[in-house]
């Protein structure tokens, strides 16, 4: 019942902006529309208009339902070996976004496991990787893809190294306060049970840096697939929902642009969630009680 | 005594025991000079015995710092016109200085200043020197291994290429920054703000906002540039549109989420003045809110930079920053890449570091600035 009453308000504000997008779309649409009916000479009754500001085949702001034919007649009535299949597409910048993100967890981890442990690592690191997020490293991007594959190294692995970059950082600073997170007494109940820092770090800094790492993993994942989509930009790349983007840009394809975009949001939204489900699993598993 | 070396010492030594088997430095015929090496040697001797020679940190800091710097300095400048000639012992003597560096930031970081003054000098200087090491290692390994210049330039001639070009840099960040950049990020954060404004006042908009406010924080929204680009041109105008969307979401959520966060004790303590809503959202819940809305313009500022480097990258005038990367890249002018790059980061931290010393100023009160 809650769970109703919580989703009225969210529905309704959708509904709105899908009313806002209609209205836009008809909007935009509209002058190119009358250019194109003076010129043919056809007079139509202002119904007709609007329903033909909603159908062109390149629009400037497709209509909802266009785009949500095009995503579902791309998503679902083709086969996914189609390279005009959006699953196809989606598969492509999944998998360098999967293996950017596993990268950039372990090195995360990796790297706070030092800084927690190594005070010169601390002091001398630790800063660097907070100044290394105020710069706008996307920009590195076209870089690494032409000069990989001018050593000879394309497809998967420049742009997963993208989304390694960044997927760390979010991951780095959350273990770091993770594993610094147990209290002060819990820390001193170790000492009196005389445990050897291995131990500590085992049996008390691990466990409690577990929420951390999964709160961290989901801006990670997020941020890895926005690296994976702007690593398929610069090079013109075949496959990918950057690659989808681009080629829509080229063409005016608006309607697959948006496909394109809302295929970019469905996988996000299910990594969070896959991320955000993996969390509960493994609390489970450690025996946290349900709140 | 020679126990009580550190692990960086024993190293040191051994890399520099090894570099003297398989001298010379350089494979090429009029290499380093037998002075030159002899210098290097006793730098690195020097640096690696002083943990035990020195008696007190601050000296042993001191010679550390002129071993291992004028060891790498030695190398690296011995190394110019010999470039991809280095031979193993050039390595290894690169390491074992590096080494001594390391040594050198463990003392400084294990120092417990008396004054407050110094211990900010230390917390500066230990991150200076793991950067200028960072920067040593790339100049020595590019240049003695001859690394491709397309694959990674060293950074002395990034820094040539900045120095060669700062008019046309200059010309791109006043098209990037300072028009679409800036217009996108002040039209964004307002527009967010004024949102959440609204959103406090009222709770159904709250509540249908939210979920949706952040579901998007996930979202690729980048994506929507070339749809900008497509609709108010290639200009600026169309980066500052990506901007303001990008920017939009962290203020709206940032700031809802900081309106909540003043205590029930000063909210009852405004209702005993008979406080009215605008009175108690200015003089109490705004300040008690500023916290999350810097959290938020500080995410913004990085966000606002990406989205308009890359919104340019699908179509720009002839000039900014994602339009010179994406063009250099294609010719392989890789030095003038990294340049960009290196203002884009340079811009990112002023941009950055601005937001961070108005919110001190700002936030005067908050228990992080005041280190209570």
């Amino acid at each position: 019942m809650t769970a109703l009453r919580n989703s009225v308000p969210v529905i309704a504000i959708l509904l709105l902006i899908v009313a806002g997008w209609y209205v836009g779309s008809y909007a935009l649409n509209a002058p190119f529309q009358r250019d194109l009916d003076r010129r043919a000479g056809v007079t139509s009754t202002p119904w007709e208009f609007v329903v033909k500001t909603m159908t062109q085949p390149k629009p400037t702001l497709p209509a909802p339902h266009q785009v949500a034919q095009n995503f579902f007649e791309n998503t679902f009535l083709r086969k996914v070996t189609s390279n005009r299949s959006l699953v196809y597409h989606a598969w492509v910048t999944l998998s360098a976004t999967l293996l950017g993100f596993a990268f950039g967890t372990a090195l995360g981890i990796a790297i706070a496991v030092g800084i927690v442990h190594v005070t010169t690592l601390d002091r001398s690191l630790m800063p660097w990787i907070i100044a290394s997020q105020t710069i706008p490293i996307l920009a590195l991007a076209p870089m690494i893809i032409v000069v990989l594959a001018a050593v000879g190294i394309t497809g998967l692995i420049p742009k997963s190294l993208i989304s390694t970059y960044l997927s760390f950082f979010p991951v780095a600073v959350g273990m770091v306060k993770g594993l610094r997170s147990p209290e002060f007494t819990h820390l001193d109940l170790m000492h009196t049970y005389n445990a050897s820092k291995a131990q500590v770090f085992w049996k008390l800094r691990v466990p409690a840096s577990v929420p951390f790492l999964f709160t961290s993993m989901k801006v990670a994942v997020a941020a890895s697939l926005v690296g994976a989509i702007v690593g398929e930009l610069p090079t013109g790349a075949v496959a990918g929902i950057g690659a989808k983007l681009l080629n829509g840009s080229y063409y005016s394809q608006t309607i697959d642009m948006f496909a394109a975009l809302v295929a970019g949001s469905v996988v996000a939204v299910m990594l969070v969630l896959l991320v955000g489900l993996a969390a509960r699993i493994t609390e489970r598993l450690m025996g946290a009680r349900p709140a | 005594m020679i126990a009580k070396l550190p692990w960086q010492s024993w190293l040191a030594l051994a890399l520099a025991a090894v570099a003297a088997i398989s001298l010379p430095i350089v494979s090429a015929d009029p290499g380093f000079g037998a002075a030159t090496s002899l210098v290097v040697f006793a730098l690195v001797l020097i640096g690696a015995a002083v943990p035990v020679l020195a008696r007190s940190a601050a000296v042993e800091a001191v010679v550390l710092f002129v071993a291992a710097h004028g060891a790498a300095w030695l190398l690296i400048s011995g190394i110019a016109g010999h470039e991809g000639e280095a031979t193993r012992a050039f390595f290894l003597l690169v390491a074992a200085s590096w080494l001594i560096a390391w040594r050198l930031a463990t003392v400084l970081s294990a120092m417990k200043p008396r004054s407050r003054e110094a211990g900010w000098v230390l917390k500066l200087i230990v991150p200076a020197i793991f950067g200028v090491w960072i920067l040593i290692i790339w100049e020595a390994v590019t240049r003695g291994a001859g690394i491709p210049f397309i694959l990674l330039p060293p950074p002395s001639a990034i820094g040539a290429k900045f120095a060669a070009n700062l008019s046309v840099l200059a010309a791109d960040v006043r098209q990037t920054i300072f028009k679409a950049v800036i217009a996108g990020y002040a039209i964004g954060c307002v527009s967010g703000f004024a949102v959440a404004i609204l959103a406090d006042r009222f709770l159904f908009l709250r509540r249908g906002l939210m979920p949706i406010g952040n579901m998007v924080s996930a979202l690729p929204i980048i994506g929507v540039a070339p749809v900008m680009v497509m609709w108010f041109g290639f200009d600026w105008q169309s980066k500052a549109a990506v901007v303001v969307i990008m920017t939009f979401f962290p203020m709206l959520v940032n700031t809802v989420a900081g309106l909540t966060a003043a205590g029930h004790m000063e909210r009852d303590l405004m209702r005993t003045y008979a406080a009215d809503y605008w009175q108690t959202l200015v003089k109490l819940r705004l300040p008690a809110a500023m916290p999350f809305i810097f959290n938020a313009l500080k995410i913004n500022s990085t966000l606002a930079l990406i989205g308009a480097i890359v919104a340019e990258f699908f179509g720009t005038p002839v000039v900014g920053m994602g339009f010179r990367i994406s063009t250099e890249v294609g010719r392989m002018n890789v030095d003038m890449v990294w340049a960009e790059i290196a203002v884009a980061a340079l811009a990112g931290s002023i941009f950055y570091g601005v937001l961070a010393l108005i919110e001190r100023a700002v936030t005067f009160w908050h228990p992080s600035v005041r280190g209570g």
